[in-house]
């Protein structure tokens, strides 16, 4: 299982690395969806199928809405060269992350074990315990998403509601009267 | 479907080959979609998942038929009047739990008909909820890719004008 996860890794390291090494942008889009692909399959054998699901359709739907724009702008290749302070930028960047990554990595606890059930009467305790009982419903993250924090929920649908009424606003054809 | 091999319509968009497998699959692409939105309550995905879905087979769609088929069947105006149903019903199935309860986000459908027996009609709000968000987020998906697919900035004289790419695309240099 985890050679397994070890071979889609690389598979996917691999894909990062053609989607920034080529200079046809074509070939860049389509690598960062093979990329999305492989971190679903992922998902998948961790164990977080609704992960999986969203991570897929999401990666199509973006790729195809990149694609659409690089080819239908005439832009298909990219010539420059990079620049040498953002490089060193994106170096200590990486380099600091993966410092602090380790250091937390040490500290977790083993995988599957759950972190905040020692107190019994945390948040997490209670939405386990009395799920199906309090909501009727099966699927735990569905209840939590809808019922228990439905809140959040309505704050998601507001953003994405904002976005598009912006983009809507910036892009209106007849945005004058006629006389 | 006769409607579909029309003149104006065979040239744009892909082969025939491509036409012909679209029109095959593109219901059981939008019959996937509502299922998963459907049974949201019960297995993993719900509305966001299943409305991406749906979002996705209508882009399928337009990328296999050009523009003009797929907006007559869903144009930028029903889009967005789809859309504002979806948000409407979300806000206002929550503020109907104040009538009932009280408290803002209350499910006030459970409260009345309690059921814990994951059945397809069960779990009160939450499919009702889940039908709102994917309603919203399909129509509001497949609204951003109509933006993005027919509305171009030109710049004549100097200065950025926006048209839609169906008359002018001869006509103007689109940068």
């Amino acid at each position: 299982m985890d050679i397994l996860i070890g071979i889609l890794l690389v598979f996917m390291a691999m894909g990062a690395i053609i989607a920034l090494e080529t200079t046809d942008l074509l070939s860049a889009v389509v690598s960062l969806g093979a990329m999305g692909a492989f971190s679903s399959i992922i998902f998948l054998f961790v164990g977080a199928p609704d992960i999986a699901i969203t991570q897929m359709v999401a990666e199509i739907l973006s790729l195809v809405i990149l694609i659409r724009a690089t080819i239908s702008r005439d832009l298909t290749t990219l010539e420059e060269d990079r620049d040498f302070f953002g490089l060193v930028a994106t170096l200590t960047i990486i380099f600091v992350l993966l410092l602090l990554g380790i250091e937390a990595l040490r500290l977790l606890p083993p995988f599957g074990t759950p972190i905040f059930t020692e107190n019994p009467l945390s948040a997490s305790n209670r939405y386990l315990n009395l799920g199906l009982k309090e909501t009727g419903t099966a699927s735990i993250i569905n209840a939590i998403s809808l019922d228990y924090r439905g809140y959040d929920t309505l704050g998601e649908t507001a953003v994405l509601f904002t976005a598009i009424l912006g983009a809507l606003a910036i892009l209106r054809v007849y945005a004058k009267k006629k006389r | 479907m006769k409607d579909l091999f029309t003149e104006d319509i065979k040239e744009q968009g892909m082969t025939l080959i491509v036409k012909t497998v679209v029109q095959g699959l593109k219901g059981f692409i939008f019959l996937y979609g509502v299922y998963i939105v459907l049974y949201g309550h019960l297995t993993e995905g719900g509305g966001f998942a299943g409305g991406v879905i749906i979002a996705s087979g209508f882009i399928l769609v337009m990328l296999a038929f050009g523009r003009k088929y797929t907006l007559g069947k869903l144009g930028k105006l029903m889009a967005f009047k789809l859309y504002c149903l979806g948000a409407l019903a979300f806000l206002g199935m929550a503020s109907l739990a104040v009538f009932f309860h009280g408290r803002f986000f209350t499910n006030f459908l459970e409260k009345l008909w309690p059921s814990g027996n994951m059945a397809l009609f069960s779990a009160g709000n939450i499919p009702l909820y889940q039908i709102a968000i994917g309603l919203s987020v399909a129509a509001g998906l497949f609204m951003v890719f109509i933006i993005l697919a027919v509305i171009r900035v030109v710049f004549e004289n100097g200065k950025g004008k926006l048209i839609t790419t169906e008359k002018e695309d001869k006509k103007s240099r689109i940068r």
